[in-house]
């Protein structure tokens, strides 16, 4: 009973740290939701769809055998600049019609994507090799991998980078200014749409980033961007959309809560585990964990 | 606090986190009272509205209203019992007809079953029937009966005012709650409003709360005075007697003439 | 032959289905992208019964029980959804919907006696074209009828102004409910229907993307609109099987017409064909 017991505790921290490494990809891929939606209210359901097309653009780089980090580049600029492009030629001009014909669009967009995807790439998945040579750490009854090390890092700095980014520069105070009142930010000068299109190019790039980084656990195909942006949107969510830290919290939250489902009870059910949680959020604290509860005006 | 008035008002606050907009007010409306609330803004007249029709409860206080205490009482409830209200940004049903905006005022006063609408029994066509020249006849006493196939948003400014008086009233209230009413108003249509609102009064016997910055309005129609400062009721009375004042002159009068400089 | 008729009985079923989320988006103004969830729900509920638990009654009774079995499956998952998910506005309603959608989907492919994810099988071949437009009209019915009734205007009063609508006695949480449950139950049935035509339920027949083809289909005639969502569904359901007849590259194309249509009409067009209007010509015609 009791060496059971141990066995279950080990089990259990395993099922963290493989949540860990997990949770942290949710959590990049979580932030470009969050940047958006901050700044101009619209949940970018085709984000998930950047990820695939700078993914996909990755592998094809790694297969004309450039350098895994110049891959990893290829990848962050063609998420970022399919980010821009769609911005500028589909959400813009939809952008004042109001927020739910603005998400229908965004729905529309995500799964043009996934079709166009598998027309242009194919419907087979890929595989990217792990960026760096994978070594195994065993500690005690657990098994630490350095690419999960070496994937908490990366998206630990992201943070720290847009922390930095969003109180100490220009374009990120600017940024700030627009999430909190678009129009204000106008009047004072800011050219709004420019700092959109680079929210949009940054979310995305990390997303890309993410994509590359996903390679470790999973294969990489044109439908891949729905499962992945839905958990990534709904760790946003819990975070507290809008909330940079929020995204990385929610992220975790997900990626720990799936593996322990998963590894304790059964893993056809990892995939409803994050919408349980939306709900449960949703229902307790619809702002999200971090988020501040705001009462409508009449 | 008096047995025979309409509407009652005890100690009541409103709170929204540190903020208080609403502090410890008391007021009592009678039956067919065409009283005013005055005060700069930002003294909690909205919010005070908001508090009789039941979209925020009072954190402490009651309001009586018909001596039915409003505590637990549903805003879509307090609607049934006779309270209706205008907005202060107009809150219309848009992309409705104008007589299909009165006609759902009707909702709370409508006898027929939900079968009876689905399978359209003449019990549902006669009422239907009865509703609709209700409604027309509001239209016509707004000068609005020739706009009714209208969608609301295509009406004047002036117009859509009107017809939110027109639904009000279409819900058939014993008070009214009119929320700056002449706002956005040109003379001479603020002056049709206040013969408007002398006739609904007379020709509905209702009681009705008014909020209004143009104090010319308010002077000549209302024949009591409210005035809230900071959340604060600080006087009461006769048109004369608020004029005279000083606590309003220095809360009320003060901001008027900021705004003009 | 059979291609025409098997058409005709998806256009039928997505007449239904189409109508049944106009309630819950384009009268009630409650936006929802889990209708799909609803619609498998009925088709799995009621394939469930006729599998396993058919009485020993005619085809026609059995399949009336079957609708019914539908109905009540959906509208309780419209019920479980939507009592604690309704005071959710906007876009995180959207999200919620769309989670319940795919948790049923989830569900569905792990349970084993509905065929998990390999499909369900040899359900009983007791619908046809009359069963799917008997069911249609009835729809269509009242729909029109509701839309022109006080329960209707409430609903739809709720979503041009929640406040406003509260404020003139409308109970919000009752009359968004009452649309959740019977949208949700309507699309149920059609799910009955699906199912005891097809033969055979598949758990990605009920996934995300159909939830989105059916909000095209509302959107498109027109988010309020009796006779646009008529039309919606007969153009989107004839549309890409037109395609396939065009030619082989566009056949391949067709499922990226479907998002592209979406965003061409909510640049030009957002309130859809007809926005909330009735076509006349067919306003009369369906009141005889």
């Amino acid at each position: 009973m009791n060496q059971n017991l141990t066995f279950f505790l080990w089990d259990c921290l395993q099922y963290l740290i493989n949540g860990i490494a997990q949770g942290s990809l949710y959590a990049l891929v979580a932030l470009g939701y969050t940047m958006v939606y901050g700044i101009i209210r619209l949940v970018n359901f085709a984000h998930g769809e950047f990820l695939m097309i700078g993914a996909m653009c990755g592998f094809y780089a790694l297969k004309f055998s450039l350098p895994m980090g110049a891959a990893i580049l290829v990848a962050m600029l063609s998420s970022g600049i399919i980010a821009v492009v769609v911005e500028r030629i589909v959400y813009r001009p939809i952008r004042a019609s109001g927020r739910i014909p603005a998400l229908i669009t965004a729905i529309g967009t995500s799964l043009f994507f996934q079709y166009f995807g598998q027309l242009t790439f194919g419907a087979d998945p890929k595989t990217i090799p792990p960026f760096i040579a994978e070594k195994i750490f065993n500690l005690g009854e657990v098994n630490v991998s350095n690419v999960q090390i070496a994937i908490f890092g990366i998206t630990f700095f992201v943070l720290i980078f847009l922390w930095w980014l969003t109180h100490f520069t220009k374009v990120g105070k600017a940024m700030r200014a627009t999430s909190f009142n678009l129009a204000a930010a106008e009047l004072m000068g800011i050219d709004t749409n420019k700092i959109i299109s680079f929210t949009f190019f940054l979310g995305a790039a990390i997303a890309g980033l993410g994509g590359m980084l996903m390679g470790y656990t999973m294969s990489i195909e044109p439908m891949m961007g729905m499962n992945l942006g839905t958990k990534a949107f709904v760790a946003a969510v819990v975070g507290g959309i809008g909330i940079i830290p929020g995204a990385a919290l929610g992220g975790f939250i997900i990626g720990i809560a799936e593996n322990l489902v998963a590894g304790l009870y059964k893993s056809s059910f990892r995939d409803g585990v994050s919408f349980f949680i939306l709900i449960i959020i949703l229902l307790v604290k619809p702002s999200g964990i971090l988020g501040k509860n705001i009462k409508e005006k009449v | 606090m008096s047995a025979s008035a309409l509407l009652n008002l005890n100690q009541v606050t409103m709170k929204f986190g540190g903020l208080t907009a609403v502090n410890n007010v008391s007021l009592a409306v009678n039956p067919k009272d065409l009283v005013a609330l005055i005060g700069p803004n930002g003294a909690g007249k909205t919010t005070l509205f908001n508090t009789i029709t039941g979209i925020y409860k009072p954190t402490t206080g009651r309001v009586v209203f018909n001596n039915i205490d409003l505590k637990k009482t549903k805003s879509s409830d307090i609607a049934e019992l006779g309270i209706a209200r205008t907005f202060q940004n107009i809150r219309l049903f848009k992309n409705l007809t104008v007589i299909d905006n009165i006609k759902l005022a009707k909702h709370t006063r409508i006898h027929y079953g939900f079968w009876s609408g689905i399978f359209r029994t003449k019990k549902f066509l006669l009422e239907e029937k009865k509703i609709e020249t209700e409604c027309l006849k509001l239209l016509a006493l707004f000068g609005l009966e020739h706009k009714k196939n209208l969608l609301a948003k295509n009406l004047s400014y002036g117009e859509q005012r009107k017809l939110e008086m027109a639904r009000a009233l279409g819900s058939e209230p014993k008070l009214l709650l009119l929320d700056e009413p002449a706002a956005g108003m040109n003379p001479t249509e603020t002056k049709d409003l206040t013969d408007l609102i002398h006739l609904i009064r007379d020709q509905f016997n209702i009681a009705i709360i008014l909020i209004e910055h143009d104090m010319k309005l308010v002077m000549e129609i209302a024949e009591k005075i409210f005035v809230l400062d900071y959340g604060n009721l600080i006087a009461e009375g006769a048109p004369k007697e608020i004029q005279n004042n000083p606590r309003v002159i220095e809360a009320y009068l003060g901001v008027e003439s900021e705004d003009k400089s | 032959m059979d291609y025409y008729l098997q058409i005709l009985l998806i256009v039928g079923i997505f007449i239904t289905l189409t109508l049944s989320l106009n309630l819950i988006n384009g009268f009630c103004g409650q936006f929802s992208l889990g209708h799909a969830g609803f619609w498998g729900a009925g088709a799995y509920a009621s394939a469930l019964y006729s599998v396993y638990y058919a009485l020993p009654m005619t085809n026609s009774l059995n399949m009336l029980l079957a609708l019914i079995v539908g109905f009540i499956a959906a509208a309780l998952c419209g019920l479980l959804i939507g009592v604690p998910c309704l005071r959710l506005k906007g876009d995180y309603l959207a999200i919620a919907t769309l989670g319940f959608g795919e948790i049923v989907r989830i569900t569905i492919t792990m349970t084993e006696k509905v065929g998990g994810p390999r499909g369900f099988i040899n359900i009983p071949h007791w619908a046809n074209i009359y069963w799917v437009y008997t069911i249609a009209l009835i729809t269509i019915f009242f729909m029109f009828n509701l839309k022109r009734s006080a329960f209707g205007r409430a609903i739809i009063s709720i979503r041009e102004d929640e406040i406003a609508a509260e404020n003139m006695g409308v109970n919000l949480f009752k009359s968004k409910l009452f649309s959740f449950i019977i949208g949700a139950g309507i699309a149920g049935m059609a799910g009955a229907l699906f199912a005891h035509t097809q033969q055979f339920l598949h758990p990605s027949n009920f996934n995300f993307m159909w939830s989105v083809i059916i909000l095209v289909m509302v959107i498109l005639g027109g988010q309020g609109s009796v006779t646009g969502s008529v039309i919606g569904a007969i153009v989107l359901t004839i549309l890409p099987e037109f395609l396939r007849f065009v030619g082989g590259t566009i056949s391949e194309w067709r499922m990226t017409i479907f998002p592209i249509l979406l965003i061409v009409l909510m640049m030009s067009r957002p309130e859809g064909l007809f926005g909330a209007q009735e076509l006349r010509w067919r306003f009369k015609k369906e009141k005889a």
